[in-house]
């Protein structure tokens, strides 16, 4: 039996009322996770270059130990009772979203080679019929990243630079990481 | 060495491109270039589990959220969440939300002017059962106008979310009632080029789920990516 798949459809302007669970902002468990706790924010923009006050980003990344909290990771590193691994949250008015997280450790990729530690990031939202998938590398994490068979794969040096947060200044550890859906700046996004 | 079994590809046609002019919101949404085809490794095979119960109790009933239970048509909506394999996809999480019977969302964006309903705040969520089942009790939810057009209304819909197994099964979509006028002028509907997809996404009727003298039932069934025959599809 092979069936059609459910076809995607936008979430709408009003997804607030079944998706709302501020909890999710914050990965950490209000800190209990292990690992070094870090900032990531951002703005979501449209091909205007104006902040998408209407969308809704969703992560998904390995605890500190670079292990995914899912029977399918055959890892033997631990889990962390305390951190699931997924996050949500919503724009604000000027289209600005933040998370409360900790650094990921780094995950095996195909074949032998590690990835380059990252967050796996949907985005969701009005005007987009199916949700965007990219993913989030940290900008000071070079060696790594220059070893990491896709961002490597990358030809476009631009388009590369947009998978790479950047750390500004605070505590704890915080990282820029905006997402660009058209135009100038367009966030490199995956067809997964 | 870690082997994935990665899920298969997307067809041509079942989903919606992200430009779709019809529908107004895409044209400053939408991404110009080419998404950067990625194979699939450990990160897009996992996804977050539900079985832990974080996502915390279920919210299977919408009517009885309030003092008194609100106004409008009462319905059952059930189904299973399935692979493209039809195996079934149990305890993951399916969020739902919609408007009222009369065409509203509980929501400060929302400028209809139809009324709100002190009983009815339109959000539900459950895990499927080991079969891959779910099941709703709600109220029919009303059709109401958006700006896209003149003159344009929504269908009667309800807004579902699912996770599937993995992060690559995401899905966000919309459930459609059978018969519904609104349908043919939807641009949101018609988005979906494939006609078998489009019809997948209206629920329906089915008098055995139906509860006599109660509730009218609807079938919707929602069918996510399924895996690959081989680790290294090509
Ligand atoms: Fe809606």
């Amino acid at each position: 039996m092979k069936l059609v798949p459910t076809a995607s459809q936008t979430v709408g302007p009003f997804f607030h009322v079944g998706l709302a669970r501020p909890e999710l902002a914050d990965l950490t468990q209000g800190g209990k996770a292990l690992g070094e706790r870090i900032i990531i924010e951002g703005q979501v923009r449209d091909g205007d270059g104006v902040g998408i006050p209407d969308a809704m980003l969703e992560l998904w990344q390995a605890n500190a130990a670079g292990k995914y909290r899912h029977p399918e990771d055959p890892q033997e590193k631990s889990v962390d009772a305390n951190f699931v691994g997924f996050g949500r949250a919503f724009t604000d008015r000027e289209g600005r979203y933040r998370f409360t997280t900790v650094r990921p450790g780094a995950v095996p990729g195909r074949g032998n080679a590690l990835q380059a530690p990252h967050i796996a990031m949907t985005i969701f939202a009005r005007g987009l019929l199916k949700h965007l998938t990219t993913r989030l590398y940290f900008a000071d994490l070079a060696q790594a990243n220059d070893a990491d068979p896709l961002l490597s794969g990358i030809e476009d040096a631009a388009a590369r630079r947009t998978l790479l947060a950047q750390p500004v200044n605070g505590a704890p550890a915080t990282y820029r990481f905006d997402v660009v859906l058209q135009g100038e700046g367009e966030t490199a996004f995956f067809d997964i | 060495m870690v082997d994935v079994r990665p899920y298969r590809r997307e067809h041509p046609g079942n989903h919606p491109p992200y430009l779709y002019p019809d529908y107004a919101s895409t044209v400053k949404r939408a991404p110009v270039r080419r998404p950067i085809r990625l194979d699939h490794t450990l990160t897009e095979t996992t996804g977050p589990v539900f079985a832990g119960g974080w996502a915390g109790p279920s919210l299977a009933d919408l009517t009885r959220v309030g003092a008194g239970e609100p106004i409008g048509e009462r319905i059952i909506v059930a189904g299973r969440v399935l692979d493209e394999d039809g195996r079934p996809v149990p305890d993951t999480l399916l969020e739902l939300w919609q408007a009222n019977s009369a065409g509203r969302y509980l929501h400060d964006a929302d400028r209809h002017d139809a009324p709100l309903d002190p009983n009815f705040t339109g959000k539900g969520h459950v895990l499927t059962d080991a079969e891959g089942r779910y099941r709703f009790l709600t109220v029919k939810p009303g059709a109401y106008p958006w700006r896209n057009t003149h003159n344009a209304w929504r269908p009667q819909h309800l807004h579902f979310s699912v996770f599937g197994p993995a992060f690559a099964t995401r899905l966000v979509t919309q459930v459609y009632f059978p018969g519904d006028p609104l349908l043919p002028l939807d641009p949101i509907f018609n988005s979906t080029a494939d006609e078998t997809a489009r019809r997948r996404l209206v629920s329906v009727y089915d008098p055995d789920l139906s509860e006599a003298e109660y509730a009218l039932g609807y079938r919707f069934d929602l069918v996510l990516r399924g895996r690959g025959a081989t680790p290294m599809e090509k």
